[in-house]
């Protein structure tokens, strides 16, 4: 049984003649243990810089720095366009503007959330988490956190480049400023309702591929399908009216037009701002996106505890 | 190192799924040192580790690992206690340095602490330049290490390392066998392995617990494995003039009609078990009196395998 030990000791008794100093043998660790809450922050900071590529591959940062930049870009040339111009109002409203580029922030959930869960799951390195003190709604939490937080970011950061080029051109300060509010609400729903639905397709497969194609043909379909039904039911775009109720199956519509009806946007600007079916519509749009963002969460937990 | 208390402690540890018991009645102990847990595929080996790092609760038993109970202290138990998988899983497109260095941040160490254990950790398990490289390109031995290096980068005072020589050839095996002998030699680190390869367990471990269909079929040190049943090797000359003359089978004939086991391993060996200290004066006189000269008469231990195999279709047949 001591057969095996002696080769290690001889290499050691050698190299420390040689006076190689790199062998010093093994080192215990008797430094502090920081436990669950501080092993759940480091898997959230782990995620958050997962999703711009940071600690991955060069290749992998293409896309998220691509994002930022479409959805920074267009700010700084409107703010450029209203400092040249001289206009005395944005061309866009905060919220108007996260609805326009949609897109841009739909594309970096779909391409995200499958790099913060299906890798994971892919390289089976869930178990390995699993093994560690944090427990399986540590591991949920973190990652959704993690998700929603890349998301504020990307929604964010192009409200506020209009906002602080709204002031530098001397613009209304208590309009922009509780413009720029209505833009942050609707940037928080976008970011909790959107990554609810991606990161639920995305725990359901551990193909990054199908999870990208998945999250971006729900988000896309159900907007698609939205439109052509309510184009179709009501005729010429009007205010309030029943059709409205096509955006249910919509998730971002369902953002865009509970803010819009919260905040007042509708009454007060052209006909460009979509609507919710009246306050009914108002509060069934907010429950319905409760019921997305609570649901998903819960399914999440569910699909976490078998592994 | 404290060598009284045990490391793993369970009573009656039973695990029922809906279609199987995993885990029937278990009760071991296992002391600091390196211990195999050994069983065929589906004996519940899986389930036990599992249930071990609290991540699966027991349907009725308890349990302790360091102390600390399974079923409440799950979170404390695995701060404490690292874990190397049987199946791949590594990210490919992450360094080892990288990746080691996220699992200690995961295990509740400080970031610097992180890095400067994830750099020992790494140079220990023998991973040195290839260490800043993804683990996409490694080779199966530098998979392990690298998953053994995680198991390890807390400095837990019990790793559970799950079919550690899957894949490897045999000089990966080898190393990563020495290696394990040294986790706890020169590491302090007790250490269960599971594995379906007798022979390794053979070589690395002190103890054995062997468990067959989630039932503990025996738990004893692997040197009362290999002693308990002692054989002799007999190896005897052919009568010089006499050459029709069989006396392989005269001796076993006669040592038999003796009340002694016997079997021939088909090279003219004889393996007689020892059934005291007058089975060697038997032989003697048994060679004597058929008038053959002795080549051989030597102790031969039995192998683990043996052993298993016997017991595992003993306790199948009762």
């Amino acid at each position: 049984m001591s057969a095996p030990s002696e080769p290690a000791d001889t290499p050691t008794a050698a190299r420390s003649g040689a006076g190689v100093i790199h062998d010093i043998g093994y080192r215990g660790y008797q430094g502090p243990r920081l436990g669950r809450a501080y092993a759940t922050r480091s898997l959230f900071v782990q995620g958050l810089r997962g999703a711009f590529g940071l600690g991955r591959s060069g290749r992998s940062k293409v896309l998220p720095m691509l994002i930022l930049a479409a959805m920074v870009v267009p700010a700084a040339v409107l703010v450029a366009v209203t400092v040249l111009m001289k206009r005395t109002d944005q061309p866009i409203d905060y919220p108007q503007y996260l609805a326009t580029f949609g897109l841009f922030s739909e594309i970096f959930l779909a391409a995200q959330a499958p790099v913060l869960l299906s890798r994971d799951l892919r390289n089976a390195t869930v178990p390995l988490y699993f093994s560690r003190p944090i427990t399986r709604g540590d591991y949920v939490r973190a990652k959704a956190a993690a998700m929603v937080a890349a998301m504020l970011i990307v929604t964010v950061l192009p409200l506020l480049v209009l906002y602080v080029g709204a002031l530098l051109a001397g613009l209304d300060f208590g309009h922009n400023t509780t413009h720029l509010g209505y833009g942050l609400l609707a940037a928080l729903l976008y970011s909790v309702v959107l990554s609810a639905v991606g990161l639920l397709i995305a725990a359901s497969t551990p193909r990054r591929g199908f999870g990208v194609a998945a999250i971006m043909g729900f988000l896309v379909v159900s907007g698609g399908v939205a439109g052509v039904v309510e184009a179709v039911q009501s005729g010429p775009p009007t205010a309030a009216s029943s059709a409205d109720w096509a955006f249910l199956i919509s998730p971002s519509d369902l953002v865009e037009r509970f803010v819009n009806h919260v905040c007042g946007l509708v009454q007060s600007s052209s006909s460009s701002f979509g609507d919710t079916p009246g306050t009914l519509g108002a509060v069934v749009f907010g429950l319905e996106m409760v019921v997305i963002v609570a649901g998903a969460y819960a399914l999440l937990l569910r699909r976490y505890r078998k592994i | 190192m404290s060598t009284s208390s045990p490391v793993i402690r369970t009573d009656g540890l039973t695990k029922r799924f809906p279609s199987v018991t995993a885990l029937d009645q278990l009760t071991v102990e296992v002391q600091p040192g390196v211990v195999g847990l050994v069983g065929a595929n589906g004996a519940g080996k899986s389930t036990l580790i599992k249930i071990l790092l609290g991540l699966a609760p027991a349907t009725s038993g308890t349990g302790q690992v360091l102390g600390l109970d399974i079923a409440t202290e799950g979170s404390a138990i695995r701060e404490l206690v690292g874990y190397m998988p049987e199946h791949d899983c590594l990210p490919p497109d992450v360094s080892a340095t990288e990746f080691v260095v996220h699992m200690a941040r995961m295990s509740g160490l400080p970031a610097s602490a992180a890095r400067e254990r994830t750099a020992d950790t790494l140079r220990h398990v023998g991973l040195y330049e290839e260490r800043y490289r993804p683990m996409g390109g490694y080779s199966t031995g530098m998979k392990q290490r690298v998953k053994l290096a995680q198991a390890l980068v807390h400095d837990p005072r019990l790793v559970l390392l799950d079919e550690p020589t899957n894949g490897l050839d045999p000089v990966g095996r080898d190393d990563m066998l020495a290696l394990i002998r040294r986790v706890h030699s020169d590491f302090g680190i007790s250490v269960l392995v599971t594995t379906h390869l007798l022979g390794e367990l053979e070589r690395t471990c002190d103890h054995l617990v062997v468990i067959d269909g989630g039932r503990l079929l025996r738990s004893s040190s692997t040197a009362s494995f290999t002693e308990a049943t002692q054989l002799l090797a007999v190896e005897v000359t052919d009568r010089p003039d006499d050459a029709g003359f069989d006396a392989d089978a005269a001796v076993q004939e006669r040592l038999t009609a003796a009340g002694l086991t016997v079997r021939t391993d088909g090279a003219r060996i004889l393996l007689v078990d020892i059934a005291g200290e007058e089975t060697y004066d038997i032989i003697r006189d048994t060679v004597a009196d058929l008038g053959l000269g002795l080549v051989r008469l030597e102790q031969r231990r039995h192998r683990v395998s043996e052993i298993f195999t016997q017991e595992a279709a003993d306790v199948r047949t009762v």
